[in-house]
């Protein structure tokens, strides 16, 4: 051992990183494709909405409300049989993606949802009047309106990605979580926890400094 | 001309908004319908473009029966009827141009003839400099002219002013008064405004109708109605404005 950073291998530090924004990029990706319509869904299905359905509408949040619930380490392992059927593996970078995602993507809906509540009520029955059909006022008048929201919740969502991803170590899915307990913890290489740990640190303030600056440079409220 | 026959409005948790109201707007007058809020006028309002559906009764626009209409001719008509609001409805997230093209784009009207009708219309409601600017930048009076412009985009002949000035100050609402004078003179605008302000009534409405607890309790010329007012709620209304 010779002192002070002797662990670090600089090659599995660039290997763990580049696998940790490989898993959060898909993920989050995939989080938004999915998290966007059924935040939407469980916007205009609501109680005085657009499209009132009062059983589709708690069916769709009971669901929301289960996935929610269920911690993600143990989301990660009673996965396996579907993680297998979508990406013929349960195991690595790819084996990570579908429980990240399905962990995800219901929190992103509910960001979703709030989103498009805090747009005023006659700024959505003026696009009625307008003429517009049901699709042209989401695409048109919900979506663009509710842009920032949504960006700030694609931020917040992107930063416990982060967190999961390295629990998704579990699961052998490599990362720097992954890196910092298997040599950093079990190994006590106090340096190489140091420096993953640092790096995760860097990666949670970019993504919440890039996510801030442009939900501003969109918001012209 | 806009015609409600015997129309009632009774809402999913029972409450009646209107009770079997008949009335007739004609072409091109500027019609206005007051009352104490929760009298009825916001449901009576939306029953003319569809926003609301009427439980009994009929509402005719130029004799077509709205309750025949599917969703597509619901939207036709509604592209004949403009509306206005009290919280003005701007999309906060697009420029006023922006905001005026909107009904265009719906009706997907081409891109140069879009420009061409935004740009007359901001020039009519005197906001030409503005168009850049995003609806927060703007003082009420202007976000209401954009409202104004906006709901003239798709070139209809009937206007809804749903308390189109309560949240203006008196020297704005009565500019914006009477820009909607000028539309009417000009354009033929069949005007149909709801408010709870006599003065609003007095400075523009050629017929009135007073509403209370979802009845029309007197209605005909507004100085004919308000010389001589015998109903409770216009005496009540004429008492607070005096």
């Amino acid at each position: 051992m010779s002192g002070w950073f002797g662990n670090l291998v600089w090659g599995d530090i660039a290997v763990a990183t580049r696998d940790t924004l490989v898993m959060l990029g898909a993920s989050l990706a995939l989080t938004i494709v999915l998290g966007v319509p059924l935040g939407v869904l469980l916007f205009l299905t609501d109680r005085g909405r657009l499209a009132e359905r009062r059983w589709l509408n708690r069916a769709a949040g009971v669901v929301v409300n289960v996935l929610r619930s269920i911690p993600f380490v143990i989301l990660l392992i009673v996965m396996i049989p579907l993680t297998l059927l979508l990406v013929g593996t349960s195991l690595g970078v790819a084996g990570a993606i579908p429980p990240l995602v399905v962990g995800a993507a219901p929190f992103y809906a509910r960001l979703v949802e709030q989103a498009l509540r805090e747009i005023p009520r006659a700024t959505i029955e003026a696009a009625q009047a307008m003429g517009a059909t049901r699709w042209q006022i989401v695409t048109r008048a919900l979506l663009p309106e509710a842009l920032p929201g949504l960006v700030s919740g694609a931020t917040v969502t992107a930063v416990a990605l982060v967190s999961f991803t390295a629990m998704a170590g579990v699961v052998g899915a490599g990362g720097l979580g992954d890196l910092a307990i298997r040599y950093g913890y079990q190994r006590f290489q106090t340096d190489v926890m140091l420096v993953t740990v640092a790096l995760l640190v860097a990666l949670v303030q970019l993504l919440q400094w890039g996510g801030d600056a442009l939900a501003r440079r969109l918001d012209h409220r | 001309m806009i015609a409600l026959e015997r129309v009632s409005k009774t809402f999913p948790d029972g409450t009646l908004a209107l009770d079997e109201v008949t009335l007739e707007v004609p072409r091109g007058a500027v019609f206005g319908v007051i009352g104490r809020s929760g009298a009825g006028k916001s449901t009576l309002l939306r029953l003319l473009n569809g926003l609301e559906r009427a439980s009994a009764g009929e509402v005719r626009v130029d004799g077509a029966a709205l309750s025949a209409l599917d969703a597509a001719g619901l939207r036709a008509l509604r592209r004949r009827v403009g509306m206005i609001f009290q919280s003005f409805g701007l999309l906060a997230n697009r420029t006023v141009a922006g905001n005026v093209a909107l009904p265009l784009e719906l009706a997907d009207v081409p891109r140069a003839e879009r420009d061409a009708r935004v740009a007359a219309l901001l020039a009519r409601v005197g906001l030409a400099d503005k168009a850049g600017a995003y609806p927060a930048r703007l003082s009420g009076g202007q976000r209401q002219r954009v409202g104004i412009a906006r709901a003239l985009a798709t070139r209809p002949d009937i206007l809804l002013c749903d308390e189109a000035t309560s949240a203006l100050d008196p020297e704005t609402t009565r500019s914006v008064l009477a820009l909607l004078g000028e539309l009417n003179r000009e354009l033929g605008l069949t005007i149909v405004l709801i408010t709870h302000e006599l003065t609003v009534v007095r400075a523009i409405c050629d017929e009135v109708a007073v509403i209370d607890r979802g009845r029309v309790v007197e209605s005909g010329a507004t100085d004919a109605v308000l010389g001589d007012a015998r109903h409770a709620a216009t005496l009540a209304l004429l008492g607070e404005a005096a």
